[in-house]
């Protein structure tokens, strides 16, 4: 049974009316019409469809809307602009990080929430805060030098 | 360009190239018509057919000064449209940024083959390159007779053609083209795909003269992707489009007998499309179609459960008649020189079905209007997916348009084309633009997959520990069992599922490497496919087709023998390596990684935790890589780390070092991942590794430590591939290092824990 979900999605409210169950990618994506995240998995295994839920990072595939209550939700297109763009994107942009990109969302939404908890990680707790996140390219190399240049850039 | 504007008196004269009635006294040194007949033979406002002798097939200059450059095949995650850009920019002498690079869309390019093969610079850009030298020489001449100054006192700069002597005696590209199109022949070798070739009478720069090709530009395309403003193929939308998902059987080769689709009633938009076993649906919205793929009452026929078990395998490949069996290279007398060896090294090798498991699974959106199919997809061959989806649907080609769109990266022939056919049917079916994402399960589970195989060495030696004959023969199943590509129904599940049989060809291949042993002999076998249609594990191209098996033997074998004649691996493969190139990437690596030359294995390690080095090297279509491989080894978990790669990389000219790099680094990866963890599992029924669980890839927590990169630049040869021949030594160079550090030699791929345990015990 469908029901009416109002979500603030990057500062804006949204209400849409969908069934419950219904993973809030497929409302980020099918009814608000963002471009991002991606579905990868739909299973929780690959991080392609990360946002914040509040600033956690969340898997918005395995995340029904019913469980999304009031949380203000954050997409990598509400991180930051080219204007004024988030350490990570700007990382991202230096380092020359991406292959196919597909993987993008999942690894700065999941690095972007790691940096803001924790300044100056080392590389080992940086790679333990990515592990399972997945880039079938393998572009692992300039993944982990683009952190390490954003957690400098964090301070 | 305002500040070319005083320059009036050109401007005007440019219209005439345009049949403008204004005419211009252009001096005595050339007459009218000869600046009219040059201007109409050169430029004209039509565009030409779009074929692969046309110039303006390739490059077209704007009214802008800007310059298009469209390209028949695509960038797949390497960055190859920044060196096409390159490449273009610097033939016509244009600044790069003046460049846009078009990829993969049927309607505005030829069809010169897709990604395939890493051909992307050494044909593809070898045509863009002519292609642009051709278009500046054209712009020279005319700008000889619109400035009445010969072409060989002219200079080009930034798109400006001035006289060498005189600057104020300009004039620009745009001023003379822009807007219009060329009309110019090329010498077209009537070939399609990767040898395609049209150049024209113009000569390219001599190498010496490059500034733009050669240097490390970085890619304009990765700050929209990070802000998301680039729509990759699964965010493209078109009005009244709905969403499809598809139905797959649990067991492979059943086919639906009975479909409810009262099931599915209560989803909006819900419907079924069944022909024979093609069984999908569509809905409104996603997660309709994905619901109704789920509720979907289905009986399915009885099938015999098509496969081996698994753990029989590698058995069933070994006593399969081979369809057929084939030496591709052989000197000497093989056979009589074994008899006289005083001693006979033997070793076989395995290597398991892998697969594509592309980062998103596959995407595509399929309109029919009016007559006229369009497919937004991320194949990596989209002339071949028009071809495909023209015979699918019983359409015209010329009624049939591909987008290439930015997807997941695709490494070969991964689930892309099947889908662009199965959203075909769909939507035709329907008669609504139909957006069809695969599901993970399809993405891993149903892509087809990079064959299985033996691989059977023999060497024997003399008493002074000389090769004298050498035998290599792989076994397994075909690299061809679909092709390349989705341009028939024979070769995609939407015809499989549609009643077209599979027709398996029969393709794999040798070693690339340059050992000269006297009687020397490589061959190749390949058996039939386990089911002859729709199959989960029907094999295709999967980076670097059947390379990385095939290396991962050869080079393996020759450590071996190495070891056996208790020989330095390095030491020893330059015993026998003849080309010079060859040489010099192996001690490129060698230098670089400090090599410390001694027989393998190393004896002086106990403990737990054990360190080794290895090398690898091969050759692949012209490219050659060498790869010393430092790995940590646990003994009680059976955990290996691939600690540190030192890659020596000789690709020909370097068209821009930065992002060879990347695409270097990238292959390391992916082989370590392909080495250490990838195997497609299957029961009886079908393929049973379907998602990140089942199927593993390398974690971020395991990437080396170190990938140093030795670029080796020849810019006096053409270039050739490095999308794939770096990921070709990884597996040998690892395996070479475990036994460097164990003295065990593991000869099954993946090296999983459990089995890296198991052999060290
Ligand atoms: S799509 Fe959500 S984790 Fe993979
Ligand atoms: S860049 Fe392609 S999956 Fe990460």
């Amino acid at each position: 049974m469908s029901q009416k979900f109002t979500l603030t999605v990057n500062g804006q409210a949204h209400t849409i009316e969908a069934d419950p169950d219904m993973p809030l990618l497929y409302a980020l994506r099918d009814d608000i019409g963002l471009n991002n995240p991606k579905f990868g998995c739909g299973l929780a295994q690959c991080g392609a469809c990360t946002v914040h839920l509040d600033g956690q990072p969340t898997r918005s595939c395995a995340t029904p809307l019913s469980a999304v209550g009031k949380a203000k939700i954050t997409t990598l297109a509400g991180l930051g602009t080219p204007e004024k763009p988030h350490p990570l994107q700007t990382a991202y942009i230096e380092e020359q990080v991406p292959q196919c990109g597909y993987c993008i969302n999942g690894w700065i939404m999941t690095a972007a929430a790691f940096l803001s908890d924790k300044k100056k990680p080392s590389e080992a707790e940086i790679k333990d805060a990515l592990s399972g996140v997945k880039c079938r390219c393998g572009t692992h190399i300039s993944i982990l030098k683009a952190v390490k240049r954003a957690a400098t850039m964090m301070g | 360009m305002t500040k070319f504007e005083k320059t009036s008196s050109f401007s005007r004269r440019s219209l005439l190239l345009g049949g403008g009635a204004l005419v211009v006294s252009i001096g005595a040194a050339i007459s009218l018509e000869t600046v009219l007949s040059i201007g109409q033979a050169y430029a004209q406002g039509a565009k030409p057919p779009l074929t692969p002798d046309q110039l303006s097939s390739y490059i077209a200059v704007n009214a802008d000064g800007s310059v298009s450059a469209y390209f028949g095949k695509m960038d797949m995650g390497h960055g190859l449209h920044v060196a096409i850009g390159q490449m273009v920019a610097e033939e016509l002498d244009v600044p790069f940024k003046a460049v846009k690079v078009i990829m993969g869309d049927t309607a505005t390019s030829v069809n010169q083959g897709g990604a395939s093969g890493s051909t992307g610079i050494q044909f593809g850009g070898k045509q863009m390159r002519m292609a642009a030298a051709e278009a500046r020489r054209v712009l020279v001449e005319m700008a000889a007779g619109l400035l009445s100054v010969p072409a060989d006192k002219l200079t080009v700069n930034d798109g400006m053609v001035s006289a060498t002597e005189d600057k104020s005696k300009r004039i620009s590209y745009a001023q003379m083209i822009g807007g219009k199109y060329f009309n110019v022949q090329l010498d077209w070798n009537k070939q399609y795909g990767n040898p395609l070739y049209a150049p024209g009478k113009a000569q390219p720069k001599n190498p010496k003269d490059h500034k733009i090709v050669g240097q490390p530009i970085k890619r304009e395309d990765v700050a929209p992707k990070v802000f998301c403003q680039e729509d990759y193929c699964t965010d493209v939308k078109v009005p009244g489009m709905v969403h499809g998902r598809m139905i797959r059987p649990d067991v492979a080769g059943s086919v639906p007998v009975k479909v409810d689709e009262a099931s599915i009633k209560d989803i909006p938009g819900a419907r079924v499309v069944w022909d024979k076993g093609f069984l999908g649906v569509v809905a409104d919205k996603e997660w309709g179609a994905i619901q109704a793929a789920a509720k979907l009452k289905v009986e399915w026929s009885q099938a015999q459960p098509p496969f081996p078990e698994q753990a029989t395998l590698y058995d069933h490949i070994r006593k399969a008649t081979a369809r057929k069996s084939q030496v591709d290279k052989e000197n000497g007398n093989v056979d009589e020189a074994f008899k006289s060896a005083a001693k006979v090294i033997e070793a076989e090798y395995e290597w398991p079905f892998q697969s594509h498991a592309s980062m998103g699974p596959a995407c595509a959106l399929v309109e029919i209007k009016d007559g006229n199919v369009t497919c937004w997809s991320g194949t990596q061959k989209s002339h071949f997916v028009q071809q495909g989806l023209a015979a699918t649907l019983g359409m015209p080609l010329d009624k049939v348009r591909v987008i290439f769109k930015t997807s997941p990266g695709s490494y070969g022939r991964n689930d892309a084309d099947d889908c662009a056919m199965d959203a075909g049917v769909l939507a035709k079916a329907v008669g609504k633009p139909v957006r069809l994402q695969y599901t993970r399960e399809e993405g891993t589970g149903w892509d087809p997959k990079g064959p299985a195989s033996i691989h059977k060495a023999r060497a024997g030696v003399d008493a002074s520990g000389k090769v004298v004959a050498y035998e290599f023969i792989s076994k397994g199943f075909s690299r061809v069992d679909v092709g390349t590509n989705g341009s028939k129904p024979l070769d995609t599940l939407a015809g499989h599922t549609q009643g077209v049989a599979l027709k398996s060809g029969d393709g794999f291949g040798v070693p690339a490497e340059s050992y000269a042993f006297d009687h020397k002999r490589m061959g190749w076998e390949t058996i039939p496919p386990l089911l002859d249609r729709s199959s989960p594990l029907r094999s295709a191209h999967l980076r670097d087709p059947v390379g990385p098996q095939i290396h991962f033997a050869s080079e393996s074998f020759i450590d071996e023998v190495a070891a056996a004649v208790n020989a330095d691996p390095i030491e020893f493969r330059l015993r026998h390596i003849k080309e010079p190139r060859d040489v010099a990437v192996i001690k490129a690596a060698a230098e670089k990684a400090k090599w410390d030359t001694r027989p393998s294995p190393r004896k002086d390690q106990t403990g737990a935790k054990v360190s080794g080095r290895g090398i690898a090297y091969s050759q692949r279509n012209g490219t050659r890589v060498a790869i010393v491989a430092e790995v940590d080894i646990d003994r009680a978990s059976g955990k290996i780390f691939a600690r540190k790669f030192t890659v020596a990389h000789d690709c020909g000219q370097i068209i821009n070092p930065d992002g060879l790099v990347k695409c270097i680094e990238g292959n390391i990866v992916q082989g370590i991942s392909r080495t250490l963890w990838e195997e497609v599992t299957f029961d009886r029924k079908s393929v049973t590794s379907v998602d990140w669980i089942s199927y593993p890839i390398l974690d971020i927590t395991e990437t080396p430590a170190e990938v140093n990169v030795v670029l080796i630049n020849h810019p006096e040869l053409p270039p050739t591939g490095a999308g794939e021949p770096s990921i070709r030594p990884v597996a040998a160079a690892i395996a070479n290092a475990i036994f460097d550090a164990t003295g065990v030699r593991i000869r099954r791929v993946p090296f999983s824990p459990d089995r890296v345990k198991a052999a060290l015990s």
